[in-house]
């Protein structure tokens, strides 16, 4: 009797049940809404697969996604584990691609490119690095400094479309001038797409999985956002701490918005930074902040985001509908976790009072 | 009148309360004392209606009540008035009068205004009801929570520690308050340590220690009858053979602090190397704050702290740290060990530097060290939440520096068993004797002082009132020096 109750309470918690259990809710509860709405839900979720992975340049499309996207959850796995909530890394978005931006329009030669890379990285990093001060010098909050910065840098990139860098007789809401031909990023091969990018976000996935994983660093992150006093004790510095895991969240997410400037947009828009940055919150929160977990959510994520562009056009409903399957995803996962959490404290509690 | 008959409470195999019985009669006032940890609170957290008993009775007027919730308790007529009131600054005096009581679905201000006006003149209270309270005085936000709670018809009023905090003329407007509520039939039951106002006061007295009644007085009792059995003759301790102590090399001169709650009075002092201080006082009269500051955790607000020659007032916590001041907290989860870490995580992390990588291995082999030299059930990979209590002590103390020169630990053996408590010390005096390591350490028990430490500080309301070798006082001069009492020595 106890033996199948033991093996059915070990199904019960394996994380491959809570996946089933959230992926068949999301689904369940899409159909539902769609069917009401008047659409076929199968007819829907067929074209969502087959408009994000049915083609060589819908793949692209995915990963002209992907790139950001991941950028952006591996700098967030960084803050998360320290215990921050770095809302503000879509300004650090916006302030990467002002940061490449200014270096394409004062060089025209070669030098331009690892410049701007650079400079991207940097004003990225130095927005978080603001939040950080305010936070480790201030107290405030980093959801307020975030949010804040975030305004600031939307504020400053639009007068910068309508004032300095604006087109030549035509200020408007499409952007600046392009960069210099010379300087987009290649889109070679199949998914024309271009290799260096890649190579980055595998080269930025390894050095974070060592990193993280393999260092004292993810120990030190790890221990200064669950105990500051008690790692204070141990000889750490965890204000030290949490400004490292900000500046290396908002370099990767200047490198996002360096990547929207020249293998996307071409050149500086007002919403350059698409929204990567709090879609990168879900991805990671999905990942249970594990950065093993986040380029396949992030792909998944991708997916959706491409594949539901063409809904308006074959089905008429709103393509926003990928937003609401991501927003549903994270919710229903969140929602099992808690249930598991809170079967889990029953199980223990159950067997503190049968001990007494 | 109450009677609590045979009070248990037990949490797991821990006797918060070991068949406590009680009574206090009508129009009485009943002082409870006890130490920290004796089960005072927890004892009037019961009879308020906070916390379930384990078994037990209590009696109101000869009949058994549950008791099961504070609004029972409060419908039975038994109030509580907490050391920080629970009060909502924001609103108005009146306006805190009226949260909490049932009235219909429209506010009765008028009759809450008579109500609170007749009861503050018979207290002999002075209250504008218009003011915000936040600009009442702690003593005047008690006087109002005493109001409102006999607005409320209760019958049985428990005090905790409430002349903590108030200005002198408060108290005596307090105590007046006080026998004004005894004369109207009231009971009040006085939870403190001032032993000179309980035996000014009060006509019942008990004692608790460790769960246990101590001891039952009534008017008219001296204090020193209370504090001899607060703190009774127990078997005498063997005192450890006390070495001669170094040379001093520690030294605070006039150093004044504070945390908010307790402030320090200007403190001098020396350590020699090899010493053992022991620091007692009731809680919150300083000892850790004096820790802390000595540790450079705690900001000085005026004086100097050295070290050979070297000032380190004003210097960051990991200089202190640098220059051998070791430190253990008294909370081990809260502000000594990080929830979720594996002991060996625990030891990579250790005074591990700016270093980026880790030896795994290595890490682990320094692990099975320090559980093999400090006695710890645990393996390398287990999380130090699963340690139990002396365990987490050992391992705490298995982090420290190998030789500081001064080692602060706040109660060190605090929660732990006979057997665990005895082999901290023999850990802590073995490091003491073999490299002269100077030890402070904070303590409730005086037993723990006398056996342990050659030297004595005790502390009252944020002075370092008495500074001597523990060879040379005697228990009762201690005991005074305790409880605030200066006449004595």
């Amino acid at each position: 009797m106890t033996l199948s109750v033991s093996r059915v309470s070990r199904f019960l918690n394996s994380p491959g049940l809570s996946l089933c259990l959230v992926v068949f809710s999301v689904i369940a509860f899409v159909s539902a809404v769609l069917a009401l709405s008047g659409v076929a839900p199968l007819e829907t979720f067929r074209l969502l697969v087959q408009g994000s992975l049915g083609s060589s340049v819908y793949l692209g499309h995915v990963l002209k996604t992907f790139i950001p996207l991941t950028l952006c959850s591996m700098g967030l796995v960084y803050t998360f584990r320290i215990g921050l909530w770095n809302i503000g890394i879509e300004g650090q978005i916006i302030a990467g691609a002002l940061g490449g931006f200014a270096f394409f329009r004062l060089f025209d030669t070669w030098i331009a490119f690892p410049l701007a890379l650079a400079g991207s990285f940097v004003a990225g990093a130095f927005l978080a690095l603001m939040s950080g001060l305010l936070k480790t010098r201030f107290g405030v909050h980093e959801i307020f400094a975030g949010l804040g910065l975030n305004f600031v840098a939307q504020g400053f990139t639009l007068w910068l479309i309508f004032g300095p860098w604006k087109r030549p007789g035509i200020a408007s809401m499409s952007g600046t001038d392009p960069i210099a031909d010379v300087f987009f990023l290649s889109e070679k091969g199949p998914f024309a797409l271009s290799t260096f990018a890649i190579v980055l976000v595998v080269v930025v996935f390894f050095l974070s999985w060592v990193l993280i994983r393999q260092t004292l660093i993810g120990l030190k992150l790890h221990a200064s956002g669950t105990n500051p006093t008690a790692s204070r004790l141990l000889g750490l510095r965890p204000s030290l701490s949490l400004l490292f895991a900000l500046t290396v969240c908002g370099g990767l997410a200047g490198l996002a918005g360096f990547f929207q400037v020249t293998g996307v947009y071409h050149r500086l828009i007002p919403s350059i930074s698409s929204g990567y940055g709090y879609l990168a919150i879900l991805v990671v929160l999905l990942s249970r902040y594990d950065i093993r977990f986040v380029p396949l959510i992030s792909f998944f994520f991708s997916c959706l985001n491409v594949g539901s562009i063409q809904l308006p056009m074959i089905l008429q409903i709103d393509s926003s509908l990928s937003g609401v399957i991501q927003g549903l995803v994270v919710l229903f996962f969140l929602l099992v976790k808690s249930m598991k959490d809170r079967s889990v404290q029953n199980q223990v509690s159950n067997r503190e009072v049968s001990d007494e | 009148m109450i009677q609590l008959i045979d009070i248990q409470k037990t949490y797991g195999s821990l006797r918060a309360l070991d068949s406590v019985s009680l009574t206090v009669r009508e129009g009485s006032i009943h002082a409870l004392l006890g130490e920290n940890g004796a089960g005072k609170s927890t004892l009037m957290k019961i009879l308020s209606g906070f916390l379930p008993r384990t078994s037990g009775r209590i009696l109101l007027s000869g009949r058994d009540e549950d008791l099961g919730s504070p609004e029972k308790a409060l419908a039975a007529g038994i109030g509580m008035l907490y050391q920080e009131p629970m009060d909502f600054p924001q609103l108005t005096v009146l306006d805190n009068l009226m949260i909490g009581r049932s009235h219909g679905f429209f506010l009765q201000k008028k009759h809450i205004l008579l109500d609170f006006l007749k009861i503050s003149d018979e207290l002999g209270f002075c209250l504008d009801p218009d003011l915000p309270l936040r600009r009442l005085t702690l003593g005047e936000r008690q006087q109002l929570e005493i109001v409102r709670l006999m607005s409320l018809g209760v019958r049985v009023l428990i005090l905790d520690e409430p002349t903590t905090g108030i200005t002198d003329v408060q108290k005596s407007a307090l105590f007046t308050c006080l026998s004004r509520l005894r004369e109207l039939g009231k009971s009040v039951i006085l939870v403190s340590h001032k032993l000179e106002d309980v035996a000014s006061l009060c006509d019942d007295a008990t004692v608790l220690r460790q769960g246990k009644v101590s001891g039952h007085f009534s008017a008219p009792f001296q204090s020193m009858d209370l504090l001899r059995c607060m703190f009774p003759e127990s078997q005498s301790p063997v005192p450890s053979d006390h070495h001669e102590p170094g040379n001093p090399f520690f030294f605070l001169d006039d150093v004044m602090a504070s945390d908010g709650r307790v402030s320090l009075k200007p403190l001098s002092l020396r350590i020699c190397s090899g010493e053992v201080l022991g620091l007692a006082g009731l809680e919150g009269s300083g000892q850790e704050l004096f820790l802390r500051v000595a540790a450079g955790l705690e900001p000085l607000r005026s004086g100097s702290i050295t070290l050979d020659d070297f000032c380190l007032s004003g210097r960051p916590f990991r200089e202190f740290s640098s220059r051998g001041v070791a430190f253990v907290p008294g909370s081990r989860m809260e502000d000594g060990l990080i929830s979720g870490l594996t002991l060996a995580e625990h030891v990579a992390l250790n005074r591990s530097g700016g270093s980026l990588f880790f030896n795994k291995k290595h890490a682990l082999d320094r692990t099975r060290q320090a559980i093999r030299d400090f006695w710890i059930k645990a393996k390398p990979d287990s999380t130090v939440d699963s340690l139990s209590g002396g365990n987490q002590q050992r391992f705490l103390l298995s982090l420290l520096p190998d030789n500081p020169r001064l080692l602060l630990l706040e109660n060190p053996t605090r929660g732990l068993d006979h057997d665990s408590t005895l082999a901290v010390w023999t850990i802590l005096l073995d490091r003491c004797r073999t490299s002269g390591t100077a030890l402070v350490f904070s303590s409730p028990e005086l037993d723990e002082i006398l056996q342990f430490a050659d030297r004595i500080l005790v502390f009252f309301q944020g002075e370092l009132i008495l500074d001597g070798l523990c060879r040379d006082l005697d228990r009762d001069a201690i005991g005074s020096a305790v409880a605030g009492m200066r006449k004595s020595f």
